[in-house]
């Protein structure tokens, strides 16, 4: 079996001088940095895997002259913990890689909102920042960047529940359309992409298109930093490059006694063993934000499930019925079943009802959150009965 | 004109609006979508998620109140998907529902009810989520608030702050926890409430609701020692039949008033005696405030606002506590016609009025915490024992077991039952203006409005602030000094309105004389104590019925009413005289907005 390849982009040097890239970017016009992100395929880090060009352009294309640009660095998906590791070691390309986005579009601010949790990391990123503002002055580049601080609220995390933070209200996500490149923060044009993605960003500008497709595959284009958590011998943070299958992946982390893979976190799926070869970490498979938790055979599925769906139920915003309820139906449901309370069929009944959730809840996380209760009943039925 | 687009829905194809929702859409030709979080008069909030639809090419269904039809959209709306769906969402409703349909207020009148009903939904399909020991907040005189009832779909929040401004209940905790609290999970009466009531008609089920008061009044009626009497406002007579199954809009009030003598009251006399005798002290209030600024120079509060709503005058006390003096002196009718049952009506009844209960049907929430203000006392005893709502009135009269629909008209008791029909336009938004513009009009020129049948068409209508000004020409020599001057007069309902004009007296911009503020939009009609639903559609037929009842009054101004006239020559002698101080105004309060 091939051995997963380690990258160095998202972590490599910046440049032996200060914003340097940034600088040189800004000698290119709005339309050249657009069509060469599009070029280069990459798709969005936080996990829905948008075509971060694609969402550029279309707030590049809007009338309206005051648009934002939002980095999410909310990072509260169980299991992710490489926006940290980025914003501590390389916070220089991610402020270059939101002023580029904010040339691009036409932005004159730039908001990062920040985890809650991670507030210990601010006085860096200010010191950070004044160093980034001093050199956007030097090359009369207008674009400022703030930061907003989240609360601790899972559900901030969701882009428009992220835009009613920042606003100042209950986080709470938005109906869709409108997207946020039409209204996002404040009502105006927004792009917002996770961390990960605007240091990509720097990276496609630094080296070209070309060269950034070349790691990847047709539809995970590039490396991604992957949080590794769980019964591995070797936690921590990797960047890898995608096209990986499970089976890879778990022969490289797993501790030779994997049982099954949760990718994506909370709100991901858990792949058993069984399906390891078959299975390819990316668009093209299992998408991921970075979260990788690997469970041995001593561990219980139901527990994991139980810990996933507790949290769920605890933060899902509560105001649409599908998450709220169905969270708290599915916890209950599956320790009815464990109890003997309810017969062991009664989970083909929530199963039905975790494909109603994903198909009817109001944004992104509620469609999401049943993916781990799916995932892990389907393969482990057994283990959520007896 | 708006740009147009093709879309088809369940096989129809059909030309819409760009912009339209697929649940408007569907509406326009007669599909009907089951929602529950969706209100005409509030935002899209698309969280209830019952209203889904398969949208041809989508993995995901669509909430069809919240989406915009898109060109070539091609709708289905009652696929096995959407029905799974839709069932599965309504069984999740039910899950952590308060399910004791049969002793609840809102039975049978329960939207939640109704759709579980329609789908059938199995009660056992999932295990119960209620949250245990949910207490009721019977704080507030006004409003009672039952979280064991609550579908979390938030039209009571969003009506609170959109249409009120007054932001007493929100959105609290998160995930299983989050529930619809006030300020620190105060208890109702201790935050910032105006009892307005809105909430409650905008709440599609049991949780949110009045609280009651007609067991005690049944208790009184079957008391031989009691003289129950009760008063009823102009905007119940046109939507109590709403309940009792008749179309909206129709006027019931003789039926009304033979039902209540049938459930026992002693004496239904007519709150349009006090909405007239209201006009009368109001009027001379107007006019002496003018008086005193234009003729004395004195520094008097102008504009003058109108205070028979007591949703408003919460708010303004909480809200502008200093402007208050802006404010008319006056009591609202309810409260006039309460010191005078205990006074005037005793005496010539000869009653003991210890002996009285006096009860007002109300369409108002507001009411019941009105009557339970301390000041509220000028009789010597509690005003007003209890304030009814509409709805309150509808289930006495069901309980009664009356043939509502069969029953004959009988006309009011005396004293205190005559009255015009400046009073009944009361219950519309600007009505209250319009009665007072047909007396002082009158008083200051000797001749009557200058309107075609007396209908001041400018102040009437849904808009959220209607403006007019009437010049006095050719007036009295008492009132030389008002010659030429253009009266202008300004009319809001819904607190949102009010607002507006609170911010313009703040800013000392406002160009008005006399304004008129309504609680509630559309006026008393659409009152916190009228039958569910009130929509815009229901207000308007109200309205019309309101202004039909005005036309076939025999008298039509105020100061024109055989008995008000007598009552101010027997036993008020004169506007704002004595007498009328005692009974008939009141002073406000200053409160705090924490």
């Amino acid at each position: 079996m091939e051995n997963v390849k380690r990258v160095d982009l998202i972590f490599g040097e910046y440049t032996q001088e200060k914003y340097k890239i940034l600088e040189e970017t800004m000698k290119k016009s709005n339309e050249q940095i657009i069509t060469e992100m599009i070029n280069s395929g990459l798709k969005g880090r936080g996990g829905a895997g948008f075509l971060t060009g694609m969402k550029w352009k279309f707030t590049a294309q809007e009338k309206e002259p005051t648009k934002y640009v939002v980095c999410n660095a909310d990072e509260g998906e169980p299991g992710t913990f490489k926006d940290r590791e980025i914003l501590t070691k390389v916070p220089r390309k991610v402020f270059s890689g939101m002023a580029i986005c904010g040339k691009a579009i036409g932005a004159k601010i730039g908001f990062m909102y920040l985890r809650g949790e991670y507030s210990y990391l601010v006085p860096d990123l200010m010191a950070e920042l004044d160093i980034y503002h001093e050199h956007a002055k030097r090359f009369n580049l207008d674009f400022t960047i703030e930061l907003r601080m989240g609360s601790g609220a899972y559900i901030c995390g969701e882009e428009s529940a992220l835009f009613e933070s920042i606003e100042g209200k209950r986080g709470e996500p938005r109906n869709k359309p409108p997207y946020p490149t039409v209204s996002g923060v404040f009502g105006k044009p927004t792009v917002i992409n996770n961390v990960e993605t605007f240091v990509n960003a720097v990276m496609i500008m630094k080296y070209g298109a070309e060269e950034f497709k070349k790691i990847g595959t047709t539809d995970s284009r590039g490396s991604k930093v992957f949080s590794i958590s769980g019964d591995t011998p070797k936690a921590g943070i990797y960047e890898l490059e995608l096209g990986m299958t499970v089976a890879q992946f778990v022969e490289e982390f797993g501790d030779g006694d994997t049982k099954a893979v949760q990718v994506g976190g909370a709100s991901g799926f858990c792949v058993p063993r069984k399906k390891f070869k078959d299975t390819i970490i990316g668009f093209e498979g299992v998408p991921t934000g970075g979260s990788m938790m690997i469970f041995n055979s001593s561990r219980s599925m139901y527990n994991v499930l139980h810990n996933y769906l507790d949290f769920f139920e605890e933060e899902s915003c509560g105001q649409c019925t599908p998450c709220r309820v169905g969270c708290q139906q599915l916890l209950k449901g599956i320790q009815a079943v464990k109890k003997g309370e309810k017969p062991s069929s009664y989970l083909n009944q929530l199963l039905k009802l975790s494909e109603n959730m994903k198909i009817t809840a109001k944004c992104g996380l509620g469609q999401s959150v049943a993916n781990s209760f799916s995932s892990i009943v389907d393969n482990f039925k057994e283990e959520m009965i007896y | 004109m708006a740009e147009k687009i093709k879309i088809n829905i369940d096989g129809i194809a059909l030309e819409i609006e760009k912009g339209t929702t697929i649940l408007d859409a569907a509406k326009s030709v007669n599909v009907k979508i089951p929602s529950l979080c969706y209100h005409e008069d509030l935002c899209v909030a698309g969280n209830c998620r019952v209203c889904v639809v398969e949208v041809e090419g989508r993995k995901n269904l669509v909430a069809s109140c919240a989406a915009p039809a898109e060109d070539g959209m091609v709708v289905k709306t009652t696929t096995p998907k959407v029905r799974s769906a839709r069932t599965d969402i309504i069984s999740l409703l039910v899950s952590e529902h308060n399910t004791q349909c049969t002793t609840c207020y809102r039975s049978t009148n329960c939207e939640l009810q109704s759709l579980a009903s329609e789908y059938n939904v199995d009660s056992e399909r999932y295990l119960s989520v209620l949250k245990p020991n949910i207490k009721v907040d019977k704080s507030s005189y006004s409003i009672e608030k039952d979280d064991s009832k609550c579908v979390r779909c938030q039209r009571c929040v969003r009506t609170c702050a959109e249409l009120q401004h007054v932001n007493a209940i929100t959105v609290a905790h998160k995930g299983k926890d989050m529930k619809i609290s006030t300020f620190m999970d105060l208890p109702m009466n201790d935050v910032v409430c105006v009892n307005c009531g809105q909430c409650v008609t905008h709440c599609p089920t049991g949780a949110l609701t009045e609280r009651r008061y007609y067991h005690e009044i049944w208790d009184a009626i079957g008391d031989p020692d009691k003289h129950v009497v009760i008063n009823t406002a102009p905007s119940v007579r046109v939507a109590l039949g709403e309940m009792l199954g008749f179309p909206v809009g129709t006027r019931v009030t003789g039926k009304m008033v033979t039902a209540l003598k049938k459930i026992g009251f002693n004496s239904v006399l007519d709150t349009d005696f006090t909405a007239d005798l209201t006009i009368i002290e109001e009027g001379h209030e107007f006019l002496d405030r003018v008086t005193r600024a234009l003729k004395n120079g004195e520094k008097v509060a102008l504009p003058m606002i109108t205070s028979c709503s007591p949703g408003w005058v919460k708010f303004i006390e909480h809200m502008y506590p200093e402007h208050l003096d802006h404010l008319s002196t006056c009591k609202s009718p309810q409260q006039m016609f309460g010191a005078l049952t205990k006074t005037f009506y005793a005496e010539k009844m000869g009653i003991d009025p210890s002996k009285i209960v006096s009860v007002a049907a109300m369409p108002c929430a507001a009411k019941k915490f009105e009557a339970n203000r301390p000041e509220m006392k000028s009789s010597g005893y509690q005003d007003v024992d209890a304030g009814l709502t509409t709805r309150e009135i509808g289930h006495m009269i069901k309980q009664s077991g009356l043939d509502f629909v069969n029953l004959p008209d009988s006309k009011f008791d005396s004293y205190m039952g005559e009255s015009s029909g400046a009073a009944v336009i009361f219950g519309a938004t600007g009505g209250v203006m319009e009665a007072a513009l047909r007396t002082v009009y009158e008083v200051v020129t000797g001749r009557e409005v200058p309107f075609k049948n007396l209908a001041i068409t400018p102040v009437r209508g849904l808009e959220g602030i209607k403006e007019a000004t009437i010049k006095l020409e050719k007036v009295l020599p008492a009132y030389s000094f008002l010659e030429g001057v253009e009266v202008k007069v300004a009319i809001a309902h819904g607190l949102k309105n009010a607002r507006t004009i609170m911010d313009q007296i703040k800013d000392g911009k406002s160009p008005y004389h006399f304004i008129e503020i309504m609680a509630c939009p559309g006026g008393c009609i659409g009152g916190g104590g009228q039958p569910i639903p009130t929509n815009d559609e229901i207000r308007k037929k109200r309205i019309a019925a309101i202004y039909a009842e005005d036309e076939g009054m025999p008298i039509r101004k105020s100061h024109e009413v055989p008995e008000i006239k007598k009552i101010y020559e027997s036993y008020l002698i004169k506007p704002l005289g004595h007498k009328s101080h005692e009974l008939l105004h009141t002073h406000y309060k200053k409160r705090n907005r924490y």
